[in-house]
């Protein structure tokens, strides 16, 4: 933020953000499950998760713009569940960007400054200083149909920004612009995020931008939190089948439980011991048959018949620039193709199609949950 | 590079049925402009000898002087009150849930179907049996109730293309609500309003079935004027009269236009 805001200390980390309970319906339909969630202060939060999930009314919720059907929010340790949008002091930052189309770019940004009454000297100034910080010196009097889609993007950044928020929103805020720019924006809002040590909740549905920007994501699927984590916990360490697949890549193989610790299970898959999480498996009987998740970048490929490895048929290669992505057909193991990625483009002459190899699997950084009833 | 015959004569064929078109819309208005420089006091086309003598006769015949006044006042009062109620309406069905809300935008647009001289009518016996007198409270009424689903349907376009999340930005920011109509929501529906406002002033000031019945001799509107002008005379005056308010409604549009972008308003465009 501007020179001269408060340096916001570190070390008794409250909650800026605090949803207790929280639920919403429409109609019959509740969009929004009993969310608990605790965002202290500074943190870069991400709600992922499929259309339609309820991201985009949980932040409704926290902005004011839809009233609760239950639970409480707090925001930095104030109760507001009542409080109208508009004494919320929480910035926004929409997909369609939502720039005033008749004020142009110094208007839109110190439109809120003006409704809090600020003197008309410190409003140009930090007008000006938004501008800067969002790099668009020497924008202030175009309109916004004059700017590009990246451009209104940061006009709506600097204008959510300028009120200094309690807390930063953003609802998909680069989903409609092309993937360069996407990149470089990703990179822009995150070192703005960091320098203003502003709170965020960030929206997507692109699990890609989730993990490179977050502290911790909230992974949320039909109205519920699946799993909040770090974006590292959340990779590795899945809650549950629908976050393991939906956040990377994944294969499922056919596995057996068999031996369990304290918080770690011994499983087999074609007769090869791995080492699981026992969390998930709980209500699994040991010989019971589990599904093993195992991320394309913990798997081998060795010669086949390698002691340790399990038998797999290449059936085709993907060249990616950075890595080789390599389809395997293993029946025993899965219904689909096994998906390897390796590096280095010699993986495709060191493993052509049609050739026998060898499977070998990390024993870290593997995860099972119980098989599904139905493959739905 | 040529396009293939077959799409050549479609082309072609195309370009000369719009052509046709535009013609037949246009030709009444050729041929009464034509009419209207007419020297003889006849209304006959083409005319032989040419002259600007019946604009003038157009401009000072004392009956349309009066009825340009009674016109004038009518529409501004109309239009003016039909705006305020129309765009109340529009936002009420736009913004809120109730009941009868269907019942009532359908009871609002439904003038587009009831005729003119059923209103007209209607109004005349009500103020007979009511012992109203046929002022100019009734026609201005009369009018009101003709032009509002030309204004609500102006006003509830724009308020469709005007993006909520306009709103909600603006209440994020620390607006209130009435900040927000002010700054926000009102100055992105003023083409959409004005324009409403200009069609309606154009349809109340041209509109003659309903006038004929509630208005008098005292309070007859430029329209029914001229009704009771050709009753009496078949001189080019009217034709004179006719090219003028083609002119002034023409140059009013012009202007609407090219300030608020009517195509705006017209049809259904996605806002940005
Ligand atoms: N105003 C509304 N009226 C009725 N149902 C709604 C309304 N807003 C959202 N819903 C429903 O609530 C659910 C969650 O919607 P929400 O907009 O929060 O999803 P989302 O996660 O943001 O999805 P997307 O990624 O597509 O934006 C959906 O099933 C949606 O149909
Ligand atoms: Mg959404």
């Amino acid at each position: 933020m501007p020179a001269g805001s408060p340096v916001i200390e570190d070390a008794p980390r409250r909650a800026a953000v605090q949803l207790d309970g929280v639920t919403k319906k429409f109609g019959g339909s509740v969009a929004l499950h009993e969310a608990w969630l605790k965002i202290p202060s500074g943190e870069f939060m991400t709600l992922l998760g499929p259309s339609g999930c309820g991201k985009t009314t949980l932040l409704n919720l926290v902005a004011g713009f839809l009233d609760t059907d239950g639970g409480e929010i707090f925001i930095d340790g104030t109760l507001v569940t009542e409080t109208p949008a508009h004494k919320r002091e929480i910035g926004i930052v929409f997909q369609n960007y939502a720039l005033f189309p008749h004020m142009d770019v110094a208007k839109n940004i110190g439109y809120g400054l003006r409704m809090r009454g600020v003197p008309k000297a410190e409003i140009a100034r930090r007008v000006e200083q938004a501008l800067a910080l969002v790099k668009l010196t020497g924008y202030a009097d175009r309109r916004p149909r004059q700017l590009s889609g990246g451009q209104q993007q940061r006009v709506a950044l600097a204008r959510a920004l300028v009120i200094r928020p309690k807390v930063l929103l953003l609802d998909e805020p680069f989903s409609a612009l092309d993937k360069n720019l996407r990149g470089s924006m990703q990179v822009e809002l995150k070192e703005i995020q960091r320098e203003l040590g502003v709170t965020t909740i960030f929206v997507t549905h692109d699990q890609g931008e989730a993990l490179s920007m977050s502290d911790r994501i909230a992974v949320m699927s039909a109205g519920r939190i699946r799993q909040i984590a770090t974006p590292d916990e959340i990779y590795r360490r899945p809650a549950d089948r629908f976050v393991a697949s939906f956040v990377g890549d994944v294969n499922v193989l056919k596995a057996r439980l068999g031996s369990r610790q304290s918080s770690e299970a011994v499983a087999t898959v074609g007769g090869i011991p791995v080492i699981v999480p026992a969390g998930p498996l709980n209500d699994v009987a040991s010989g019971a048959a589990i599904d093993l998740f195992v991320r394309p970048e913990h798997i081998q490929l060795a010669p086949a018949g390698e002691a340790g490895t399990l038998r797999g048929t290449v059936s085709t290669h993907i060249f990616q620039g950075g890595h080789v992505d390599v389809y395997v057909e293993a029946p025993a193991l899965s219904r689909d193709r096994i998906l390897v990625r390796l590096p280095g483009v010699d993986a495709i002459t060191r493993w052509p199609v049609g050739g026998q190899v060898g499977l070998r699997f990390g024993t870290t950084d593997l995860t099972a949950f119980p098989v599904e009833g139905d493959p739905a | 590079m040529r396009q293939p015959l077959p799409q050549r004569l479609l082309g072609i064929s195309g370009k000369l049925l719009i052509a046709a078109i535009l013609g037949f819309i246009i030709l009444p208005a050729v041929v009464v402009t034509i009419a209207a420089f007419n020297s003889k006091a006849i209304l006959t086309f083409p005319p032989s000898a040419y002259s600007f003598r019946w604009f003038e006769r157009a401009v000072s015949y004392g009956d349309f002087k009066k009825g340009f006044q009674a016109g004038l006042t009518v529409t501004l009062w109309a239009s003016t009150i039909a705006l305020v109620v129309g765009a109340a309406f529009a936002f009420a069905i736009n913004r809120y849930q109730f009941k009868f809300k269907r019942a009532l935008e359908g009871l609002l647009l439904s003038p587009l179907i009831v005729p003119h001289f059923t209103i007209g009518l209607g109004l005349l016996m009500l103020a007979a049996q009511t012992g109203l007198p046929r002022g100019y409270p009734l026609i201005v009424f009369c009018h009101v109730v003709l032009v509002l689903p030309f204004v609500m349907r102006c006003a509830y376009i724009s308020l469709q293309n005007l993006d909520t999340r306009l709103e909600l930005a603006a209440a994020s920011l620390g607006a209130s609500p009435l900040k927000i109509l002010l700054t926000v929501t009102l100055p992105l529906l003023v083409p959409g309003l004005v324009s409403g406002w200009l069609f309606a002033a154009i349809l109340s000031f041209n509109e003659f079935t309903a006038s004929l019945f509630v208005t008098t001799q005292a309070t007859q509107t430029l329209p029914v004027a001229m009704y009771n002008y050709v009753r009496e005379y078949a001189d080019p005056t009217l034709a004179a009269l006719s090219v003028i308010y083609i002119v002034v409604t023409a140059v009013l549009l012009s202007l609407a236009n090219a300030y608020l972008g009517l195509g705006k308003v017209l049809n259904v465009e996605q806002g940005r």
